[in-house]
């Protein structure tokens, strides 16, 4: 739905541009593409990565995991599994509220759901290539510590310990 | 060609490896070529419409207006602009990280781009939506209370951690990455 979205968006803000100045948007274009051209080898990294780690790691294994464990340990596991999986939140969400009917307390889920879209540790590589590399660890490394707090706060509201 | 075959070094090596996978264990091998390739289709449709954008934007859009809003002194403004630009986005975060880039070069203040990618990572409207139908609007609420001070604090975090000279260098790659 998001993307249809965004293409409605970006459609018409290329067709204004292309009604005020063709050159401007040919330019536009070219940076565009330049952009994109430039990243496409770690991109293509990513997502092979990304194909190993799902095979691996797969629902079924994902919920053994958090499922089973409770307390801190099952929480660092839940962080874990997040900090390195690359799941889109159309499969993540569903996933995570069949894993909360499963068994998993909220804790986990605050903390699977939120290292899963603030650390990435399969699109470091991408990030590293913009942020450098000293960058990039910080900001995985705090976004990872910051995941317990989420958790910790989702299970006093919604778990209610 | 000896160029690109430098560049693209990493994706040969660990497109071998994969192959070599699937030949030890033809069952994980094929299941990952298939999320790849699922992954990939994926990327090809959010990828067009992030980067045409992001073209635009360093086209039209001047820096002394970027700055003007985001860069330093913008204060509130600067931070409340950087959190909706990240939180109307869609696509995975390794989207995030060219449209930061040319932010960097219209010159936005650089805890503003954390901040951006910060809610580019966590606080996205389309998915706060799909969070709330189905894991419930108590826990995503939460999550959003929680998420949208932490990815300030972390920024400020962030730029206080890394000097002056670093945060220069950064800014001056993002100068070369998009010519």
């Amino acid at each position: 739905m998001d993307t249809y979205i965004l293409y409605g968006i970006t459609i018409l803000f290329l067709a204004f541009s292309i009604f005020k100045d063709k050159k401007k948007t040919k330019m536009s274009l070219k940076k565009a593409w330049k952009a994109f051209e430039n990243i496409l080898p770690q991109f293509l990294v990513v997502l092979l990565l990304v194909g190993v780690l799902l095979a691996v790691l797969n629902t079924e294994v994902i919920s053994k995991i958090i499922g089973s464990g409770s307390g801190w340990l099952g929480v660092m596991l839940a962080a874990v599994v997040g900090a390195i999986t690359l799941i889109p939140g159309f499969v993540a969400f569903p996933m995570a509220s069949m894993l909360l009917q499963g068994g998993a307390g909220y804790m986990q889920i605050g903390a699977f759901v939120s290292t899963l879209m603030m650390v990435g540790v399969v699109t470091m590589p991408v990030e590293m290539k913009y942020f450098g590399k000293k960058l990039t660890i910080l900001r995985n490394v705090i976004a990872f510590i910051f995941s317990f707090v989420v958790a910790y706060i989702i299970e006093l509201v919604v778990g209610g310990i | 060609m000896k160029a690109i075959l430098k560049r693209y070094r990493a994706f040969i090596i660990t497109a071998i490896a994969l192959g070599i996978l699937t030949i030890i264990n033809s069952q994980i091998g094929l299941k990952a070529l298939s999320i790849s390739a699922y992954s990939f289709k994926e990327m090809l449709l959010v990828i067009p419409p992030v980067f045409i954008l992001l073209g635009l934007l360093d086209v039209w859009v001047p820096r002394e207006t970027m700055i003007k809003y985001m860069g330093e002194g913008s204060g509130l403004k600067g931070i409340v602009l950087a959190i909706l630009l990240g939180s109307a986005a869609a696509g995975p975060l390794y989207g995030a990280f060219p449209v930061a880039a040319v932010f960097m070069k219209k010159g936005v203040k650089f805890s503003n781009i954390l901040i951006f990618i910060g809610a580019w990572s966590t606080t996205k409207i389309p998915m706060f939506l799909f969070e709330m139908s189905s894991l419930g609007a108590k826990f995503a609420f939460t999550r959003l209370l929680v998420d949208i001070p932490g990815i300030i604090i972390i920024a400020y975090i962030l730029s206080k951690l890394i000097s002056k000279d670093e945060i220069e260098k950064i800014y001056k790659q993002a100068e070369n990455i998009n010519k």
